[in-house]
């Protein structure tokens, strides 16, 4: 019993993160600027790589004239819609400081900007992941 | 600024932003990023030529 509570106390060592500055830099800064978490771990290709996609997708998404959802308590599929286009980080600070994307329901290709912005959210979560495990070492 | 996109345009942007996303994050060398990427560009867009002609044949 006491063994194998050891054991699995050490297993949980064994596969935990080591917590460095960068760990939660990198993450930090990726959200924030979309790219970044790879370009300040010198990968630059990847890093302009991921900008370029997501910081493209996310104007597109302004341009269509896509809606940017806001801090809600409502109905679900607003509140997973925030989620998403908080996942753009420093974009959607400055879109919402700067009252973008207000939405045309007028125009059809309005909803196809919506999502836009939500997937380049939700792009830039995963790219904000994967800054975290190159920062850990657990991809180079 | 008013951009007006065709659905088909629209879904073949949207393919190349989420398969360059997934190719990097999801694979660990270039050449497997490479081909991740190129992988994912085509399911996205044979799946929207596929779910088209699915939509097409519901409607007749």
């Amino acid at each position: 019993m006491a063994n194998s509570s050891v054991e699995k106390t050490k297993k949980i060592d064994a596969t935990a993160a080591p917590m460095t500055p960068m760990s939660i830099v990198a993450p930090a800064l990726g959200w924030l600027i979309p790219g970044a978490g790879h370009l300040i771990q010198k990968r630059f290709i990847r890093g302009a790589l991921l900008m370029a996609s997501i910081v493209a997708m996310f104007l597109l998404g302004l341009a269509m004239q896509g809606r940017i959802y806001k801090p809600n308590g409502g109905d679900i599929l607003d509140i997973l819609g925030f989620v998403g286009d908080v996942g753009a980080g420093g974009l959607y600070i400055l879109t919402r400081a700067n009252d973008w994307g207000q939405g045309a329901i007028a125009h059809a290709t309005a909803d196809y900007g919506t999502k836009f912005i939500i997937v380049a959210g939700l792009l830039n979560f995963i790219a904000v992941a994967d800054a975290y495990h190159i920062a850990i070492g657990k991809k180079q | 600024m008013n951009l007006e996109l065709s659905h088909f345009s629209a879904a073949i942007l949207f393919a190349v932003f989420a398969s360059v996303v997934f190719g990097i994050t999801q694979r660990n060398t270039s050449r497997d990023m490479i081909r991740y990427g190129l992988y994912c560009f085509a399911m996205f867009v044979g799946g929207v030529i596929v779910a088209g002609w699915v939509m097409w044949i519901l409607r007749r």
